[in-house]
């Protein structure tokens, strides 16, 4: 391999873990506020790809994609209050039976609607314009992909650290009970992180499939796990934690390809789950209990 | 004189799953007091103020605050009337710095906080000393003085503390009992549960005796202090023959 199809491939692969990344800090957010795995956050993802078809089928790219983010937030928020929310008190396991259900129903409800025949996936001009940088070239989403990621990161950062409801989710995360008795709403707390993951899985999904060029109701699954990976990788709940796992997966699956490895890229992904849940089960940068008696 | 009745609470039941925790009891704190609720483990005293707060639901029974009835009312709202709860076992929020504990019990304020957090900082320098370290890594007693900060911070008209002695070293704990006679003079009245009768007595106004779900005595802090079985039951001291 010639120096630059490495850097070609490294540059693929920062991409697709920008997108994994994205999709990563939802699973790690609604981990970190009500310690369950969101099952469904893939499928958000695949339908946040079909939103994209429909919306630019008579729509300008520049209303379609706010109209992606809004469908699809809406979709995430809805499912929590609908499937999550009355299940606050009962068993994590019902909740989490109740994340799988979702997914299984927004599968075969895209199935149902949209038929399991792939759907182009609307190209925005713009985006696949291809960009030469000496002997390396690629489409603008390549580019695009890991500077939004990092930019949308740093915002959600700051949110996170520096703002009331910031403060709120913190809160919330540790301890609702108490929580509660500062006044805060808990459930119009979990509610925003809904938004802010379906919101990013929004944006993912774009930049995800328009490098792909087509949706079926699968289209979910595989990415979702991968990034569900991410997230323990990095250590679940820890939102630095699922970016770095994101460009970690991303860029070991593509570099997996590019060297004639490709059967293993997907089974690499899994086998990596294994071996941090054997030897360093609370991920890279993941909350260490301190209990302090 | 006739001090105004800031909360009352009428024959009230709370079950949890069919075991009935409190049967039917009654109490009154009158605005500007210190009113103290004393009993063994296990009497109902910390469902009888997570009840008034919100947190559990009651079976049956009036709770009326202000001259307003509050039975069944939301944690959130009841915060915005004033009444907040410093919970047992501290519950600061260990991943937030000290700063950001305090605000956080501003949470529902909209106004400017910094003479609130100025104020805290006067009743317990230590905190402002540690200001930016993560709530998780204070001892005992700066979390409980962290915990009164917090609830300090909604501006409220009725503390209640559940166990704020908990676990603490003798000297903290006066420290901490002090630390609530100065809030008092400030005008805040405070319901105040507690194992350590002795303390909580003697800078009481009025008291009340838990016992399994009921209230068996009533009276003021001096009268209890000086009652010959609550002596024999709680302060450790044997009837005289």
């Amino acid at each position: 391999m010639t120096l630059s199809t490495f850097f070609q491939h490294i540059l693929t692969g920062i991409s697709l873990g920008g997108a994994y990344a994205l999709i990563a800090i939802g699973y790690t957010m609604v981990y970190g506020i009500l310690r369950l795995i969101n099952f469904a956050h893939g499928d958000i993802f695949m339908m946040a790809g079909y939103f994209m078809i429909f919306s630019m089928a008579s729509l300008p790219w520049q209303i379609a994609i706010p109209m992606v983010c809004i469908l699809t937030i809406i979709l995430g928020v809805v499912i929590e209050r609908v499937a999550y929310k009355p299940l606050r008190t009962a068993p994590r396991m019902s909740i989490m039976i109740s994340a799988i259900a979702v997914s299984y129903l927004l599968q075969n409800l895209a199935t149902y609607l949209f038929t399991a025949l792939p759907r182009a996936y609307p190209e925005i001009p713009f985006l696949k314009k291809i960009f030469q940088f000496g002997t390396v070239s690629a489409s603008l989403v390549t580019f695009i992909t890991p500077v939004l990621t990092i930019l949308l990161v740093i915002a959600l950062m700051f949110l996170i650290n520096h703002t009331k409801i910031g403060i709120a989710i913190r809160g919330v995360s540790k301890d609702f009970e108490t929580a509660q008795l500062m006044g805060i709403r808990i459930n119009k707390v979990i509610s925003v992180t809904f938004v802010i993951g379906s919101f990013l899985a929004a944006i993912g999904s774009i930049l995800y499939f328009t490098d792909r060029m087509s949706v079926t109701p699968f289209s979910g699954t595989l990415p979702g796990l991968k990034c569900f990976v991410a997230a323990v990788l990095g250590g679940i709940g820890s939102i630095p934690g699922a970016v770095v796992g994101g460009f970690v997966i991303g860029i070991s699956e593509t570099l997996l390809v590019a060297l004639g490895y490709s059967t293993f890229s997907d089974a690499f992904t899994f086998a990596l789950l294994i071996v941090i849940l054997l030897f360093r089960p609370t991920g890279l940068f993941g909350e260490k209990n301190i209990d302090k008696v | 004189m006739a001090k105004n009745n800031l909360l009352s609470i009428e024959d009230l039941c709370v079950s949890y799953g069919g075991i009935k925790a409190v049967k039917g009891i009654s109490l009154v704190v009158s605005e500007g007091d210190i009113v103290t609720l004393i009993g063994a483990n296990g009497a109902g005293k910390s469902t009888i103020l997570r009840t008034i707060s919100g947190l559990v639901k009651p079976e049956r029974g009036k709770i009326t605050y202000n001259g307003e009835d509050i039975t069944g009312a939301q944690t959130t709202t009841l915060v915005e009337k004033g009444i907040t709860l410093v919970p047992e076992g501290r519950r600061v929020f260990p991943n937030l710095t000290v700063l950001e504990n305090l605000k956080i019990g501003a949470y529902l304020r909209k106004d400017n906080l910094e003479e609130d957090i100025q104020r805290i900082y006067k009743l317990f320098p230590r905190l402002e000393e540690r200001s930016w370290q993560l709530a998780g890594t204070l001892s005992g007693g700066e979390q409980q003085m962290l915990a009164v900060g917090r609830a300090l911070m909604s501006r409220p008209k009725l503390i209640m503390m559940d166990e704020p002695s908990l676990g603490l070293a003798p000297i903290i704990v006066n420290e901490i009992m002090n630390i609530i006679k100065t809030i008092n003079k400030e005008g805040v009245t405070i319901l105040l549960v507690e194992q350590n009768a002795n303390l909580a007595l003697r800078i009481a106004h009025g008291g009340y005796v838990c016992e399994t779900g009921n209230i068996t005595m009533e009276g003021t802090g001096m009268e209890l202090l000086n009652d010959e079985t609550v002596k024999a039951a709680y302060l450790g001291k044997a009837k005289k023959k």
